[in-house]
């Protein structure tokens, strides 16, 4: 079975609601694609139409070359994890990953060695005789991943996985999924998730939602070096957004003249500057603000300051400071030009981004983020 | 019940020994006292034999015993299978079809069981469906009866069943029948047991409909019980009726065994 999940213009309705919104997105065989959004933003609903859960309102969904959108989710080939795991209780670990394979009837005698296989991949053999509640957290969702995997789908959904373990184990369990992936190299991933660090490390192509809405397509570099709205500047990684006004040679923020590129931007519109807060450096320098210091946050390995310019607050991460300032103190922060971005989506109606948005599915000028939403995040 | 002072965990025990005993103890005491008693004249049986359960375990009451076992038992799986299929089929339905199922498979509950007997009755008492005269019109009414417990108990385990199992399994493959056999009946098992013990309990009582209905070859214990106070044997009686209650308590105490393997998952 060859994978890639695609999706044409689906929408996905709940008692009238709009809860996906003419969603347009392809994920190529192999790849793994992160939908990466906040609670609510419609992408447990968008994989669910992949699986056969919801019908779209409007809308195909592919799947590898077969239109799905009729079909039944036990027709679907599909490998899916969920948040809670959902192993069966009354099972054994060896029964639950065998139960797609003896639903479909797989031979007998290739039932054992594909258990095997799939335990062994997950490095949950020891534990075939187990019952899931004898298991931990971690383990559980080894075993469910197993599961999924046993079948061999062309296409593996795995809705925020991580998320019910904490910190340490899902590290370690990020880690598993890329090796995982490495020796999968077929299947198609569709990645659930609100949480940037797991879509940045494991994706390939993170599409960005938000109410009910696709913002953004593109590589996770792209994404975060280049991002093309305020919604994907402040959801994948920090951001300083900045109100600004194009200038001749850069733009104005807060009365300064500022050095950035600005990709030929029409003089005199107004338009949001991003600038990552570790980008921005004590002192003076390229592109120095003065201002005086808000707040003081010692987060171990950074300080973070906040600095009011010009009635704007600044974020800035910096390593670890011997003598940090005191509040109100009047300080000079300063940014390369080649670190701040322009954010596209705020200068013009058309598409001007200096990224497009991933080759696939690009995402047109009319379901950007509209300009004046005032996105400010911190994380 | 969460009572935390001293004085109301004593009201509580108050409470319970004024009313527990004298309602629900006390009259079982004294008919365990009658079952082996040889005289009854002041307020508390005297005298003591076992001759009582000689006559209570052979011949014609251990005939109404196993047609009473019989009975409930063919009847609660009855309703146990019908029960359950309309649990999951009105779990399936919209909201309006679904409390309409509700309400039918009430209806045996609201309405006297008197009612239910004399309307069995009639209904199969002319051909084509006649039954009556026969032990199945026996069986077909207790099954009537004890069904509604069955669908409430089992539709109220298939509400709180998490969807999250039967969609696991559907993506892994399964078409619905097998996820029905593999996945959610097992899921639904500790419940199942439980209405199989309710419904079980209340066809080894069940007397008022029994008494219009039940031919002369098929006599159930509670009707024997009823027959032998009915005359004035009322030591035969309650030797009957501490049969009839040791009965149903050990095969109740049989499915609840089954019941803790069940969920101990
Ligand atoms: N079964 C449902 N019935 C009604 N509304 C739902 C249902 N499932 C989800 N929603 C709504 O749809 C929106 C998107 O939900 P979801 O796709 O689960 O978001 P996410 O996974 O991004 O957190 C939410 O506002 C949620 O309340
Ligand atoms: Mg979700």
């Amino acid at each position: 079975m060859t994978g890639g999940i695609r999706f044409d213009r689906v929408s996905v309705a709940y008692e009238g609601t709009t809860v996906l919104d003419a969603l347009d997105l392809a994920v190529e065989p192999g790849e793994v694609m992160a939908l990466l959004g906040p609670s609510g933003s419609g992408k447990t609903t968008a994989l669910r139409a992949v699986a056969g859960f919801v019908r779209p309102a409007a809308g195909r969904v592919f799947i590898g070359d077969r239109d799905v959108t009729d079909l039944p989710p036990y027709r679907r080939g599909i490998g899916m994890v969920v948040q809670q795991y959902a192993l069966f209780p009354h099972m054994r670990v060896e029964d639950n990953v065998a139960f797609g394979l003896k639903a479909q009837k797989v031979p007998r005698g290739d039932i054992r060695g594909r258990v095997a296989e799939a335990l062994e991949m997950t490095g949950m053999a020891a534990f075939a005789r187990r019952h899931p509640r004898e298991l931990s957290g971690g383990q559980q969702q080894r075993v469910a991943i197993a599961r999924a995997l046993a079948v061999r789908p062309g296409v593996l959904l795995l809705d925020e996985p991580l998320s019910a373990l904490d910190a340490q184990l899902r590290s370690g369990m990020l880690a598993e999924l890329a090796r995982l992936h490495r020796e999968l190299p077929d299947v198609s991933v569709l990645y659930v998730t609100h949480d940037q660090i797991e879509a940045l490390t494991l994706a390939d192509r993170i599409a960005v939602m938000d109410r009910a809405r696709l913002r953004d397509v593109g590589t996770p570099r792209q994404l975060y070096r280049a991002p093309r709205t305020e919604f994907t500047a402040s959801f994948v990684g920090n951001a300083n957004l900045l109100p600004v006004t194009v200038g001749a040679d850069g733009v104005v923020f807060a009365g300064t003249e500022l050095k950035v590129p600005t990709g030929g931007a029409a003089r005199g519109a107004t338009a949001t500057l991003c600038v990552r807060p570790h980008l921005v450096g004590l002192g003076a320098g390229p592109n120095a603000l003065t201002g005086s210091v808000a707040e003081v946050q010692w987060r171990g390995a950074t300080h973070r300051l906040y600095v009011d310019v010009g009635g704007h607050r600044v974020k800035a991460d910096l390593r670890e400071l011997q003598r940090p300032p005191a509040l109100g103190d009047e300080i000079t922060v300063h940014f390369a030009p080649e670190d701040a971005v322009l954010l596209s989506a705020g200068v013009a109606a058309e598409d001007t981004a200096p990224v497009t948005a991933g080759e696939a599915a690009p995402v047109t000028a009319g379901k950007t983020a509209p300009v004046a939403e005032g996105v400010t995040r911190d994380g | 019940m969460l009572v935390h002072s001293r004085k109301g965990k004593w009201a509580t025990w108050a409470v319970f020994f004024v009313l527990f005993l004298p309602l629900f103890a006390l009259p079982l005491l004294v008919v365990l006292a009658a079952s082996f008693a040889t005289n009854w004249s002041s307020a508390f049986p005297s005298g003591f034999t076992t001759g009582h359960y000689t006559a209570a375990t052979r011949g014609e009451s251990l005939q109404a015993l196993t047609t009473s076992l019989v009975t409930a038992l063919t009847a609660s799986l009855i309703a146990l299978v019908v029960g359950t299929w309309a649990a999951l089929a009105g779990h399936a339905l919209k909201k309006r079809g679904k409390r309409l199922l509700d309400a039918l498979f009430m209806l045996p509950v609201a309405v006297p069981s008197v009612v239910v007997g004399l309307a069995i009755l009639v209904a199969f008492s002319k051909p084509p469906m006649l039954l009556n005269g026969t032990r199945w019109i026996v069986v077909l009414a207790h099954a009537v009866l004890v069904t509604a417990f069955a669908h409430q108990s089992v539709s109220a385990a298939v509400v709180r069943l998490d969807p999250a199992y039967e969609q696991a399994a559907a993506s892994l493959g399964a078409r619905p029948s097998y996820v029905l056999w593999r996945v959610r009946l097992p899921l639904l098992l500790p419940s199942l047991t439980a209405a199989a013990g309710l419904c079980f309990a209340l066809s080894m009582g069940e007397l008022s409909a029994t008494m219009m209905l039940y031919p002369p070859d098929w006599t159930p214990l509670p009707v024997q019980i009823y027959a032998a106070t009915d005359r004035g044997a009322l030591f035969t009686g309650s030797a009957l009726a501490v049969v009839l209650m040791t009965a149903t308590v050990l095969v109740l105490f049989a499915v609840s065994r089954i019941r803790t393997k069940a969920s101990y998952r």
